[in-house]
């Protein structure tokens, strides 16, 4: 084996990437679990991890920008880093969006829930399923494996219409849910745009593999 | 695309080493093809079968079919030496002759050839060091010995000196290996220049390089054609693993 700096820095950046995604899956699964217990302590946890999650992030930009600039890497190595580059943006936008729930926590603990939540936990479940089911495609270079999560992205889509439409209801009923509904409409939208998100990140892990820019949901 | 050299079963040995095995590839006229592989593997025996440069070498044989514009130029009646005019050849030290001056040294091609004529020679000197990007450089020196000039401008006096004879095609066996950045630079800015007119192959080690100023790029691996294609998909997605692997430098 030549270059072996080289190589070694390219295992940490997969390793980053990896560590990154585990630390967005565990953002996105507190920060609902804070919603559904009123916990505001842990919500208030979600929102400092964010800086972590947004040092990470530099990181790899850093590290990306460094391997691009000092030993040129090309074919699977330099679709590895310019994969890595973009899934780290997408990692950084949903713990931002895990963000915005804790802060929605923190808003609405004072408060009685209009609702007993069933399917914003479930919307977060499917999530962090299929987060960390990309992250071992990623490892694995499974196009098939990142497809079939990819795919998994109608489920998430299918639970915010009907939650969507369910709130509808709720303030149709009674305007004093308004403010509650409207709420929880946005934490379910935040977990759509989640969706959306590890989407892309099944796009880069079958860029990286295969060099094609598919177009996944 | 247009080919200006067809290459069909080329084998070629030193004695009895054989070191390429059934080469067949298509070099595209007015564009730059590079051929990268590692130490050893056929690269530079490659080009030098394509102006009969290998056969010059004792021991040394070839077989198969070089296609230059529909002629083989390994047919009994091809003369090499008329083939090494239309096909020049730049190679990896920059070698002007030592005791002539500079135009001496870009004229002395058509001096062999027998042309005597001062003005014939002096716009023919002139002409080539213009289109070798060294004019502007030397017009005051061109007295001078050709050894006085840097590196970098003895292998533009050496790619004058190749299209002073005009050639067809040229030939660059690893033209930059013995030059810092800015001269590499001004050859790769030259080369870019030069296909427009010519059809080029530059042999380089420098991966970089193939992929900066070449159109298309042959990998060779042990004497064999591995992988051949556009040199942007070669870079970004060649189809071979081990071409992949030599160019992500994974071999050794």
């Amino acid at each position: 084996m030549v270059r072996e700096v080289y190589h070694k820095d390219l295992h940490k950046l997969r390793e980053e990437i990896v560590s990154m995604g585990s630390a967005v899956s565990k953002a996105i699964g507190d920060s609902v679990l804070s919603l559904k217990n009123r916990d505001v302590e842990m919500a208030q946890k979600v929102i400092e991890m964010d800086n972590e999650i947004d040092a990470m992030d530099r990181n790899i930009e850093a590290d990306c920008m460094r391997l691009l600039a000092l030993q040129q890497p090309m074919a699977r190595d330099l679709r590895l880093i310019i994969s890595v580059l973009k899934m780290s943006i997408d990692l950084e936008r949903m713990g931002d969006l895990a963000l915005e729930i804790s802060v929605i926590t923190k808003i609405t603990a004072s408060v009685l829930p209009i609702k007993p939540l069933v399917d914003i936990p479930r919307m977060s479940d499917i999530c962090q399923d299929m987060l960390k089911n990309i992250m071992i495609a990623f490892e694995n270079k499974d196009v098939e494996a990142a497809k079939a999560v990819a795919r998994r992205d109608d489920e998430i889509d299918m639970l915010f219409d009907q939650v969507r439409r369910e709130l509808i209801s709720y303030m149709i009923e009674d305007p004093k849910k308004i403010t509650g509904a409207q709420h929880l409409t946005f934490v379910a939208r935040y977990l759509e745009r989640i969706g959306d998100h590890i989407t892309n990140l099944s796009e880069n892990v079958v860029f990286m593999v295969t060099g094609e820019r598919l177009e996944l949901n | 695309m247009q080919n200006k050299i067809t290459v069909n079963d080329l084998n070629a040995w030193f004695g009895a080493k054989q070191v390429l095995h059934d080469i067949d590839i298509g070099i595209e006229k007015n564009a730059i093809t590079a051929i990268i592989g590692p130490s050893g593997c056929g690269k530079s025996t490659f080009i030098r079968c394509l102006n009969r440069m290998h056969e010059v070498v004792p021991g040394a044989k070839v077989s198969g079919k070089v296609l230059v514009d529909e002629m083989d130029i390994y047919d009994s009646d091809i003369d090499p030496v008329d083939i090494r005019r239309s096909i020049g050849m730049v190679f990896q030290k920059p070698n002007p002759f030592p005791t002539m001056s500079i135009r001496d040294n870009v004229v002395a091609g058509l001096r062999l050839n027998g042309v005597k004529d001062k003005n014939v020679l002096d716009k023919t000197a002139e002409e080539s060091l213009r289109k070798a990007a060294l004019w502007e450089e030397v017009k005051n020196d061109l007295h001078k010995s050709g050894m006085s000039l840097s590196g970098g401008q003895q292998q533009r006096l050496c790619i004058a000196r190749a299209l002073a004879v005009e050639p067809e095609v040229i030939l660059f066996d690893e033209p930059c290996s013995a030059l810092d950045p800015i001269s590499t630079s001004k050859i790769e800015d030259l080369m870019l220049e030069l296909k427009e007119k010519y059809t080029l192959i530059i042999v380089t080690h420098n991966m970089q390089q193939a992929a900066r100023v070449s159109d298309r790029t042959a990998f060779f691996l042990y004497g064999k054609l591995i992988e051949f294609g556009e040199t942007d998909q070669i870079f970004k997605k060649p189809e071979e693993k081990s071409t992949e692997d030599y160019i992500i430098g994974r071999f050794g």
